[in-house]
């Protein structure tokens, strides 16, 4: 009996891999196609010529792909890094403290994951004009964390749920300053919780497209706006190319962290709450 | 070498009714090892911690020397607190955690790194300094994180209750470690414990707090022989206690005259008396005839449970000396007057 249900369990793991190889791969596979194709036409399985017309044009000063590639990368980082200012402290909180209105502001800091976010972004969009701030990177950096908050800080409220602030006592105790105190006992407890929660606000920055749409006003030009302008505008090829330029820091960030984000790390706790 | 000087120390928590510790006083000579005892939430944390400069006191002042310590931020209050479960930093070496509180006194490095191999051959653990403190036992821990206390030669050493997460043998080992280097040292010293036998080995003098409340504090002997009160008298095991009179020396209760010795309290009050201060067969004075209600072998002693007349006394005797008792028995005993006390 042993024997067959591990059998089972065997199995089960087998095609549930199977499945997610197929969902999450397979449809990167014509991209990839695409992108080093000329012409390629239904009934064909492959492209009757292969080019790199696409990469060179892409990767050229007048596709303004290479601009809005460093641009992506600073709204992302600088998203991040305000994210992480943001969530440490408001997670430490949320994690640590039993106060007045705590639900309610959990629920609050979990809307934007469940509220469309065209919905939200008009009313902001109305405060943005107010405030000068459409049109404008700092604007969309300021827009992202919207999106970006709700995981960096359930992740740090995940994490110090399981922190015993003696350690802080303890170091004051011993001479260390608040700063130091910080520094030495409070952040290495503490880091494997600003990675995840650092990634994951990277990447869902990473993708956002209607916010960046609204409140950058088409000025804002990030990689996901300039994929679907050649998206819509018929050309595979290229489509293809910035593609997969696209969902390289996606998979890059995946496999480097492969550890973190398995269920052994603690950082991954907060998540039970979505 | 710092003497200490607790004055009408107070907290009351936010929202509680009654003073979580209500003017505690307490003058601790320099050098000296003091505990304060007393049940889990009778204050004694609150305490320590208002010390170390980790919790903000109501009202009442602590003094190192002469000079209020509470204006001082706790990084700089020459105090330092060696927590029950240790809190050695994981993300460290045993070696970084020993040198921690010098590397925040910007000492040099060379300098740290001899002073931690000192200190780790004072704790008798020459040879952990490179592992994780994880990678240790938990008397080693502690060891480590008494280590970590001492490197900086702080004025004052708090310790909470430093013996209570160890085995019965290295209780022992731990508490000659405490006593040597802090004797050594001249460190004063503080511990609190909810365990009168943690606090009778290891303290110069004891304070017992109950409900916030200073009851007694004074050499560990005399909690046995002069308890203040009942409840004093019933936290270090005392059993026996007898409603009476106490005239001219002599107690007039339900026992009868009984002869006490010099310097009894005089007035109505309660006869107290250890139950291994209870002698079996005739002695000088105040011999009494008891009934035998129970005998309970414990090994190494034996409790008697004894009554004479109504009332009901404990008795705790060498086994040798009851073989053969059994319930019902008339038997001889007698309380000698020394070890009467009267509380009131």
């Amino acid at each position: 009996m042993i024997g067959q249900d591990g059998l089972w369990t065997k199995t089960f793991r087998y095609i549930t891999c199977l499945l997610l190889v197929t969902w999450l791969v397979l449809p990167l596979i014509p991209l990839a196609i695409w992108s080093v194709a000329r012409g390629w036409f239904f009934p064909d399985i492959l492209p009757r010529m292969w080019t790199l017309d696409a990469w060179r044009y892409a990767l050229s000063d007048t596709s303004g792909v290479l601009d809005a590639l460093w641009l992506t990368i600073g709204i992302s980082l600088a998203a991040t890094v305000l994210s992480i200012l943001v969530g440490v402290p408001a997670g430490r909180a949320l994690g640590m403290y039993k106060f007045k209105g705590k639900e309610v502001i959990e629920l609050m800091i979990l809307a934007p994951t469940i509220v469309p976010g065209i919905a939200v972004v008009l009313g902001v969009h109305t405060v943005f004009i107010y405030l000068g701030l459409t049109n404008t990177v700092h604007g969309v950096i300021l827009v992202h964390l919207i999106p970006t908050l709700p995981y960096m800080t359930l992740v740090m409220a995940g994490i110090f749920s399981n922190y015993d602030p003696a350690f802080e006592a303890q170091a004051r105790s011993l001479g260390a300053s608040p700063l130091k105190t910080f520094w030495y006992v409070t952040l290495p407890a503490i880091m494997p919780g600003i990675i995840v929660g650092g990634l994951f606000a990277f990447l869902v920055s990473w993708s956002q497209y209607i916010l960046t749409l609204l409140v950058g006003g088409g000025r804002v030009v990030t990689l996901p706006l300039l994929l679907f302008n050649f998206a819509t505008s018929g050309r595979n090829d290229i489509t293809g190319a910035i593609g997969m330029i696209y969902i390289l820091p996606g998979i890059l960030i995946l496999t480097l962290t492969a550890k973190q984000l398995s269920g052994r790390s603690g950082a991954v706790g907060g998540f039970g709450r979505i | 070498m710092t003497h200490v000087s607790i004055q009408e120390l107070t907290k009351v928590y936010p929202g509680a009714d009654t003073p979580a510790l209500d003017r505690l006083s307490l003058e601790i000579a320099s050098g000296e090892l003091t505990a304060l005892l007393g049940p889990s939430g009778c204050g004694k944390t609150t305490t320590m911690k208002m010390i170390a400069g980790l919790l903000e006191p109501t009202s009442g002042d602590v003094r190192f020397d002469d000079r209020s310590i509470l204006r001082d931020k706790p990084e700089h209050r020459g105090v330092v607190m060696v927590f029950q479960n240790y809190l050695l930093f994981p993300y460290m070496s045993v070696a970084d955690n020993v040198g921690f509180g010098l590397k925040m006194r910007k000492t040099d490095p060379t300098e740290i790194k001899r002073r931690v191999s000192e200190m780790l051959d004072l704790v008798k653990l020459p040879d952990v300094g490179d592992r994780r403190p994880s990678a240790l036992s938990g008397g080693q821990q502690q060891r480590i994180a008494l280590a970590r206390a001492l490197i900086v030669q702080p004025e004052v050493l708090l310790l909470d209750e430093p013996l209570s997460n160890l085995d019965a043998h290295l209780r022992f080992e731990m508490r000659d470690l405490i006593r040597s280097l802090q004797q050594e040292m001249g460190i004063t010293t503080i511990f609190v414990t909810h365990d009168q036998e943690e606090a009778v080995v290891l303290a110069d003098r004891v304070a017992l707090i109950l409900d916030g409340q200073m009851k007694q504090y004074d050499r560990a002997d005399a909690f046995y022989k002069r308890p203040v009160d009942e409840a004093t008298a019933r936290f270090f095991g005392g059993h026996n206690f007898i409603p009476g009179k106490s005239v001219g020396g002599t107690f007039d209760g339900p026992l009868g005259q009984l002869t006490l010795a010099d310097g009894a309290v005089e007035g109505a009050g309660k006869l107290t008396f250890r139950p291994e201060n209870v002698r079996v067969g005739q002695g000088d004075g105040n011999n009494l005839s008891a009934r035998v209600a129970d005998v309970i072998y414990l090994g190494t002693q034996t409790r008697l449970k004894l009554r004479v007349g109504e009332t009901e006394i404990d008795a705790v005797v060498n086994p040798n000396e009851v073989e053969g008792f059994k319930p019902g028995d008339i038997v001889p005993i007698h309380l000698p007057p020394q070890t009467l006390w009267v509380i009131s």
